[in-house]
């Protein structure tokens, strides 16, 4: 063979790496080296979607493919580096939007080819962890770690016993994630989309007390099976009868309540992962986390419980490509081999796969 | 050495000399796992015109280079063709152009169908007169592009009429009120696609949309639920 996509011979000391990520409506691209964040691009289509009041994925797709290009050469503007000087390109596998993860896999596979560069296909999820690796101003993440993962896409509750190698998936949502549930609720009282930030400013004179929203799969018949998963559909209906049946109802009050509700069935089920398994240590990620609610009740309840709180900075818990980076260069720290240039994009991806497709290891001479 | 990209029917990787002789060609016929072969198919591709050009050298006694597997141009199909899989060449194509820091020439993927079967007929002093290339376009409609002849100047093939989306049933219909004869194609011969670019650039000439030839709104695609997937 004259050429070889994926020589795995590279300075594991802190390698240079390009990370792509186009799993929803953000096209990423990140630049890290080793644990040092150089670059993070973000281009959202966001305002696109908002008169669907939810992602159109054939919309989020082509936004992508108009995005990438353009976000790649500004990543590697702002980090002052060249494609030449990259050690291995990253890209998100799954899961996500699989017309959306596929314009990021088609343009990995031929950067890498064209750089004749290693590629690395890693899981969006524990991306998400990954991005704790780049706070600068944080210790490293200590194993195990219980982390809660929340967005419009996922609501995922995960043991970390290493970042790169043993990921357990606890729960996840079994129907709406939570980020779904705020868009909704928040049509329901006619807030515009995306809802987060628009029930919290509602939510910001109301009284979270005021009315008794169900807390999803809570209840003791629920904990031998559903114990760590995450239900807001039946929240969704029940804010939606409730303001049929309650024509004058305060909207405030409502946003407070649907949103206390979410909070805490979120930091309950987290701080009870905790306990289980002896863990006192929990990381929050994904977009949701920028509801500053939820932070609130879980810096308080987890220092009730003894339990650590980490955030990792909110510039890197939205969907983004640095986190896509850090997680590649993590696997290159700890001597993975890349990933071949077979794998496809998996709306479903598993999150105990945290690297897709990795070469067998070649024998040492 | 031009490279040619298409992901709008199958996944099609080819690469030619600029004075179009085929180094390599890389075809999966699948019309889905467009993201799963394009970067084996490209290395491939590359790897076997890296040969071509060496054996190339060593027959004609001239010292083999460095620059055997330079590619000066990416041609990019840029449909019509189902949106999900051709997104995945034209990215493949952009992409890899930055990483050689080589220009994107897009061709409209009918185009390579089209001059593949006038250069047979020039060959065999055959007439294909007045045809349309006809390709899949889902959702119950075809992709359909006019073509007639070779422009004498720069040999490209000369459209009549540009692409357009027709219902299946109607398609004969709509042909003959064009006096198109109807030729459907299932693949897009990628060593086309990449002569139709360098013909192109020859020419001086662009010959294809910078952006994709979808044909369709985005919101025609879904239904009336909206998810979302990520963060
Ligand atoms: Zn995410």
């Amino acid at each position: 063979m004259l050429m070889s996509a994926a020589e795995p011979l590279m300075s594991a000391a802190e390698p240079l790496v390009l990370g792509i990520e186009t799993s929803c409506d953000e096209t990423g691209i990140g630049i890290v080296r080793g644990r040092t964040l150089l670059s993070n691009t973000i281009a959202s289509s966001m305002d696109e979607h908002a008169r669907y009041g939810g992602v159109v994925p054939e919309v989020a797709a082509r936004a992508h493919l108009e995005a990438l290009q353009p976000s790649i050469e500004a990543a590697l503007a702002e980090a002052g580096v060249a494609l030449t000087d990259l050690d291995a390109v990253a890209v998100t596998s799954g899961p996500g939007l699989a017309g959306a993860l596929m314009v990021g896999v088609g343009a990995a596979k031929a950067l890498a080819v064209g750089l004749q560069k290693p590629l690395y296909a890693v899981n969006h999820l524990v991306g998400h962890i990954a991005a704790d690796v780049l706070d600068a101003d944080a210790g490293p993440l200590e194993y195990p770690t219980v982390a809660l993962l929340v967005s419009g896409g996922h609501t995922s509750l995960l043991l970390v016993r290493d970042l790169t190698t043993d990921v357990e998936l606890l729960g996840e949502t079994v129907d709406d994630a939570a980020g779904e549930a705020f868009d909704k609720v928040a049509r329901l009282l006619g807030l515009p989309y995306p809802g987060g930030p628009e029930i919290d400013r509602a939510a910001a004179s109301g009284d979270p007390t005021a009315i008794r929203f169900p807390r999803g799969l809570s209840r003791p018949s629920d904990m031998a099976a559903h114990r760590y998963d995450f239900s807001f559909s039946g929240l969704k209906t029940a804010v939606a009868r409730y303001t049929e049946q309650t024509p004058d109802a305060d909207v405030a009050d409502v946003a407070a309540s649907f949103r206390e509700s979410v909070v805490d069935v979120l930091v309950t089920k987290a701080l009870d992962a905790c306990a289980r398994y002896g863990v006192p240590r929990l990381l929050l990620g994904g977009g949701v986390i920028a509801n500053r609610r939820l932070r609130e009740v879980a810096i308080e309840r987890a220092a009730a419980a003894g339990v650590t709180i980490r955030v990792p900075p909110l510039s890197l818990c939205t969907d983004n490509g640095a986190m896509i980076a850090a997680l590649a260069s993590q696997l290159i720290m700890s001597g993975r081999q890349p990933s071949t240039l077979d794998f496809g994009a998996d709306s479903t991806l598993p999150v105990v796969e945290i690297q897709v497709a990795e070469k067998d290891a070649v024998a040492s001479p | 050495m031009f490279l040619g990209i298409d992901t709008s029917l199958g996944t099609a990787v080819a690469v030619i000399d600029p004075d179009g002789v085929l180094r390599a060609e890389r075809v999966s016929a699948n019309a889905l796992g467009h993201a799963e072969v394009i970067g084996t198919l490209l290395q491939q591709a590359l790897n076997d015109a890296a040969v071509t050009a060496a054996l190339g050298t060593a027959a004609t006694g001239t010292v083999p280079s460095l620059a055997a597997d330079t590619v000066t141009h990416v041609a990019a199909g840029m449909g019509p063709g189902p949106f999900t899989g051709l997104r995945i060449g034209i990215a493949a194509a952009r992409t890899f152009a930055l990483a050689r820091g080589v220009a994107v020439v897009p061709v409209v993927s009918h185009d390579a169908v089209a001059l593949g079967i006038l250069l047979r007929a020039q060959l065999t002093d055959a007439d294909p007169g007045r045809f349309a290339v006809v390709t899949d376009a889902r959702r119950r409609e075809f992709a359909y592009t006019v073509y007639e002849g070779l422009d004498d100047d720069d040999g490209l093939p000369v459209r009549v009429s540009e692409p357009a989306l027709v219902p299946r049933d109607e398609v004969d219909a709509r042909l003959g009120d064009l006096q198109a004869t109807r030729v459907d194609a299932t693949a897009v011969p990628a060593a086309m696609l990449a002569l139709a670019a360098s013909r192109a650039v020859a020419a001086g000439r662009t010959i294809g949309p910078a952006e994709p030839l979808y044909l369709r709104s985005p919101d025609v695609t879904v239904g009336h639920t909206p998810k979302r997937v990520g963060s």
